[in-house]
């Protein structure tokens, strides 16, 4: 299992990169100089054993493209990943099936994650036959019964029989919950998982989510653009902008003390519930809109729609994450002039 | 602000299917007045772009009127032709920004034209000087001259959604219906769009109809609030009486507020509501929130409570916020 440096580190990762080549066509090649896509462009972060952790970022910040390379569904360009501090950025086929059991994922939208013709039942056993876990009916029928019993979709019998379209989103959720569950994983990476459901019932699934995790001691890598819902369900975040991390940290440290101006426009942008706000126009300390991959600014990456860009933010060499003590991380060079 | 744009009153929209009749808007009254903002706010399923399609007049199929009135500037638009709707009314009027408009444009034609095609539509005027109109309200949105002869796909999400925004405002509506403007856009974008939104309502003297399941996001741009709930209107205040320190009134505003994460608090448990919102085909008796609410007891199961001013300017459907 685990070795001795990481300790009870279950997944690193080590300077992680993923560029994106977009397709030429033949005349295309003779022209300018192919344009790389640096989807995710040097990452590194490591989550313990047991622990929440949550990718914060807006659309186009890597987050997504992070999460298919924990789940291998895209190779790296460059970078290591390392799960019990094993390199699985490199192993064989049957390798990468154990390690997908061990790694599962729960995909954002409920609806379109399942086949319309699955029974529940169906939906659940799928995953025993790709892993050959069980050939014995009964045995199979006890982990399904398990499954939707740990999500609390009770009776399980009810649910069985039933499709999904007859499911409400909510529900739809713990079934997807339940089949990663029925692998005995030990790492879910969870893509916005509830961004799609009624914000009655939001709550409902983040709830179930974090019982789940407590009972069979699982370890999360929870992405999403929602601070908020973060903010509840993780112990740790690490804010993404343009395939960067340019804040890590405990999810309270970092919300309530942001170092990183991102981070800080970040924050000023969520609506409050409160009084007093409409005939105010807010403050945004943040201009124009994020880059384009393809085309990321030299120096600091944020330092286009930054208001305290000073000339060595664009001149120097990009910053890489500092350490404000307490495990609170920015990639700021000026946090200090700006707090 | 005294003058009022528009009045719905007993409004009745059902979707005839073949399992019955679903009431998405049953008996739904409020009005609006010159520069206000309206928010309509409820989970899915709650009628909320129901309204708004209604108010354009155009429900979806298989939806029909069923009772009410619809009154534009005191004129009921429910018995006009259609012809009367798409020449005096519709866009002219009101207009509306529907919900993931900005995914509708047609990823073929550029910008400058699919603008074009509005303003052909309702103005004889000459394309040069529709080119000029069309600039003029692209910089109203902030956004540079030289969009017209760009392609969608060449925009963000926050670009074209200023597009939708400017066609929507061509025409000098009174009233434009907002659904959902800004829920597929990041929370920085959806912070600029609110800012235009909010600059954009006194440089024309709008009023707006704010449709969104989100409350923190309502309390930011909505002068009252109309909470609805399974077709119906479950409580309508002022801002300051639904987010204000006394609290909303109807148990489902409270508990729908108390299930919006807040990122400024440090909450140790999100409360939510449990149960799904019923089947608009045989809704519950009595009150449609019982088999939900906290605070049912037995004259919440047998008499469906009506709407009722419980404070001045602050409606409320609940038994228990009548005692």
């Amino acid at each position: 299992m685990s070795n001795g440096i990481d300790g009870d580190v279950i997944l690193r990762v080590d300077d992680l990169k993923k560029h994106f080549t977009p397709h030429q066509g033949f005349l295309q090649s003779f022209g300018k100089v192919r344009k790389v896509v640096r989807a995710v462009d040097g990452i590194s972060f490591e989550i313990r054993r047991g622990e929440i952790f949550g990718l914060i970022g807006e659309s186009g910040s890597g987050k997504t493209t992070t999460g298919k390379l924990v789940m291998k569904l895209i190779d790296a360009t460059s970078g290591r990943i390392l799960f019990n501090g094993r390199d699985v950025t490199s192993i064989g086929h049957e390798e990468t099936k154990e390690y997908r059991r061990q790694v599962q994922m729960i995909f954002q939208d409920p609806y379109a994650s399942m086949n319309p013709r699955f029974k529940i039942r169906d939906v659940l056993e799928e995953p025993l036959e790709i892993h050959r876990i069980t050939a014995d009916r009964k045995e199979r029928e006890t982990r399904i019964v398990r499954a939707l019993t740990e999500v609390k979709l009770t009776p399980p019998e009810d649910f069985m029989g039933r499709f999904p379209h007859m499911l409400s989103g909510g529900q739809r959720q713990r079934v997807a919950t339940a089949r990663t569950l029925i692998l005995n994983p030990a790492m879910l990476v969870a893509d916005e998982p509830v961004s799609m459901i009624d914000l009655s019932t939001r709550a409902e699934i983040l709830h179930m989510m974090k019982d789940v995790q407590r009972d069979l001691g699982l370890t999360y890598l929870y992405i999403t653009h929602d601070l908020s819902t973060a903010r509840y369900f993780t112990d740790r975040i690490a804010v993404m902008y343009l395939g960067r991390i340019v804040e890590m940290g405990k999810a309270d440290d970092i919300i309530d003390h942001p170092a990183h101006p991102y981070t800080r426009a970040l924050i000023e942008a969520v609506p409050e519930p409160a009084t007093g706000k409409v005939d105010v126009v807010k403050e945004l300390p943040i201009s124009g809109e994020i880059p384009s991959p393809s085309n990321i600014p030299a120096g600091c990456r944020f330092h286009t729609r930054c208001p305290y860009m000073k000339p060595e933010c664009k001149e120097e060499a990009e910053p890489e994450l500092m350490d404000l003590g307490s495990g609170h991380y920015h990639a700021c060079r000026r946090w200090k002039e700006i707090g | 602000m005294s003058e009022t744009v528009l009045q719905v009153k007993n409004l009745k929209l059902y979707y005839h299917t073949s399992k019955g009749a679903v009431k998405a808007l049953d008996d739904v009254s409020f009005d609006l007045k010159a520069g206000e903002t309206l928010g309509l706010v409820g989970e899915s399923g709650c009628g909320k772009t129901t309204m708004g399609t209604g108010l354009l007049r155009m429900p979806t199929p298989p939806g029909r009127f069923e009772g009410g009135q619809i009154l534009v500037e005191g004129r009921d638009i429910l018995p006009l032709p259609e012809k009367e709707i798409r020449k005096d009314f519709r866009w002219e009027k009101v207009s509306m920004v529907f919900q993931g408009a900005m995914n509708c444009l047609t990823p073929v034609y550029t910008i400058g034209k699919q603008m074009m095609e509005t303003l052909q539509e309702h103005r004889s005027m000459e394309k040069a000087e529709a080119q000029e109109l069309i600039k003029e309200y692209l910089s109203y949105v902030g956004l540079p001259a030289d969009v017209t002869s760009r392609y969608p796909h060449e925009l963000s999400g926050g670009m074209k959604q200023r597009v939708v925004i400017a066609t929507a405002l061509f025409l000098k509506p009174r009233l434009v219906i907002l659904d959902e403007p800004t829920t597929a856009l990041d929370v920085i974008v959806q912070a600029q769009i609110i800012n235009l939104l909010k600059k954009l309502k006194k440089t024309f003297d709008l009023s707006f109809i704010f449709i969104t399941h989100d409350l923190a996001l309502e309390a930011e741009v909505s002068d009252r609030i109309c909470v609805m709930y399974a077709g119906k209107i479950a409580e309508l205040g002022t801002n300051e009486q639904v987010y204000g320190g006394k609290g909303p009134a109807h148990p489902y505003t409270e508990r729908l507020l108390a299930a919006t994460p807040r990122l400024r608090r440090k909450v140790e448990s999100l409360s939510f509501i449990p149960g799904t919102p019923p089947d608009l085909i045989a809704p519950p008796s009595g009150c449609r929130f019982h088999p939900r609410c906290p605070r049912v007891y037995e004259r919440c199961r047998m008499e469906e409570p009506p709407v009722r001013e419980i404070e001045p300017g602050h409606l409320a459907a609940c038994w228990r916020c009548f005692e």
